[in-house]
């Protein structure tokens, strides 16, 4: 058994949550630049400008890249062989979220009841997910994910007869239809399979992947880069204002189902798709 | 690009067409979800506004803490439709503007033709740059909102576009009409 303290996961979680808010992955930026070059409307050029220099900006002076510094959405994966000593796991991942945000000046966007609507304060809890898995290792995900993005996603049991027609259908109405709102280029994660609560964790999962890298499943891949160029067909362009650019990436995550079901989830996320990954 | 100050006066605003860019300067209110439901409910009680809207602009925010030394942390703009539920009782009120990101309802489409009013895009996730553009920052009403308050904000050249104009065209609906 490999014992892993509480501090240490604390401490990774707090840095997680300014480095990720602050500094935008390479893979994202580099796809941001791609698309200044490819985009065809003047209007879309330059916005993808004006969202490069809010980038730098962020970067270069430990600023939040985008104000809603959103939930915290972590995934563990837990080697079978670690035994956390000094406390409990989820609480040290709260501790982390709430030293990261205060000291890292970041809105603190959670309500503690979806009825009653007061702000937690702290910007916890998080959404944690925990998986076992061999090995005496700790890996852990962690996302900030903006309301903007997570309001234009949706989930639809959709029927076997659907088929991969009627998959792209959904995914293009969603897209459509959440237009300009979840901050076009936009990357979407597909969530395929599963039962009614998996496929949006899948789709979720498919956000983390390094952006552009493709399923190793042939027909899903296919799917992805079909997807992408249809979506990039639907005229939203950066920031709605219309253009040839409105997605970056397409990724789908599929996992095995019901005899009689099409699990569909489509969850879209901002071009500040802000996640990193650590081990302990 | 076109230069404004607020308030914008009722000429102005018949200028503005749908796409073009407009670079604002002056003083513009903050308000989201939170503060418009209590805006609402003071109106619908009768009672007076915390703050006096009539010509003002709106801007749909909810800021990041600013860092010591800052005016305001990032301050990007978010998803204007949460406020169609709301915003035709403002502009009946004497709201003239409102700055925040993606399509609005009809009715509220309708209500900016019959106030003459404009709405404005930011771009969504430029929170950083747009804070920059942000020259004085103070908390005006609903303190306890947190990241929900009502702040005056002064701003020198922030960068917005016309996405509907009291002609009733909108851009998003020309940009989906090009496919």
């Amino acid at each position: 058994m490999r014992q892993i303290h509480i501090n240490e996961i604390i401490e990774n979680v707090r840095n997680l949550s300014v480095e990720i808010n602050t500094t935008l992955s390479e893979d994202i930026v580099d796809a941001l630049k791609k698309a200044q070059e490819i985009e065809e409307s003047s209007i879309g050029k330059e916005v993808l400008g004006h969202l490069l220099e809010n980038i730098r900006i962020a970067r270069e002076e430990s600023l939040p890249i985008c104000q809603d510094t959103g939930l915290a959405v972590i995934f563990v994966e837990m080697g079978q062989d670690v035994h956390i000593v000094g406390g409990d796991l989820k609480e040290a991942i709260n501790e982390g979220v709430r030293q990261g945000y205060k000291e890292g000046y970041l809105r603190k966007s959670v309500l503690d009841d979806p009825i009653l609507r007061k702000n937690t304060g702290d910007n916890t809890p998080a959404i944690i997910h925990v998986d076992v898995v061999p090995g005496d290792s700790l890996k852990i995900k962690m996302a900030a994910k903006g309301g903007g993005s997570e309001n234009s996603s949706a989930m639809k049991m959709m029927k076997p007869s659907d088929g991969v027609e009627g998959i792209k259908g959904f995914v293009l109405d969603v897209v459509n239809k959440a237009w300009a709102n979840p901050c076009p280029p936009i990357i979407v994660g597909l969530g395929i399979g599963g039962n009614f609560e998996m496929a949006p964790i899948l789709a979720k999962k498919a956000l983390f992947r390094h952006l552009g890298d493709h399923n190793p499943a042939p027909h899903l891949a296919k799917l992805e880069s079909e997807l992408l160029a249809e979506v990039n067909r639907l005229g939203i362009g950066p920031e709605g204002f219309g253009g040839t650019v409105t997605a970056l990436a397409v990724h789908v995550e599929a996992a095995p189902c019901h005899i009689a079901s099409l699990p569909v989830a489509v969850n879209i996320d901002c071009h500040v798709s802000r996640h990193r990954e650590i081990v302990i | 690009m076109k230069h404004l100050k607020t308030p914008l006066n009722g000429k102005e605003i018949a200028n503005l067409k749908t796409g073009e860019q407009i670079s604002l300067s002056g003083v513009i209110y903050t308000a989201r979800d939170a503060a418009h439901r209590r805006m609402i409910e003071a109106v619908e009680k009768g009672e007076a506004l915390p703050i006096d809207i009539r010509g003002q602009v709106i801007y749909y925010v909810g800021p990041t803490p600013a860092k010591p030394g800052q005016v305001i942390g990032s301050a990007g703009p978010t998803t204007s439709s949460r406020m169609d539920a709301y915003t035709p009782r403002l502009l009946e009120a004497g709201l003239k503007g409102m700055i925040g990101k993606g399509k609005r309802s009809p009715e509220v489409k309708e209500a900016i033709k019959k106030h003459r009013a404009v709405y404005f895009a930011a771009a969504g996730g430029a929170g950083a740059l747009l804070s920059k553009r942000i020259k004085k920052a103070e908390i005006v009403a609903y303190e306890d909102l947190g990241p929900e308050a009502i702040y005056r904000f002064e701003v020198k050249d922030f960068p917005v576009v016309v996405v509907n104009d009291i002609y009733g065209n909108d851009l998003y609906e020309e940009a989906e009409k090009q496919v």
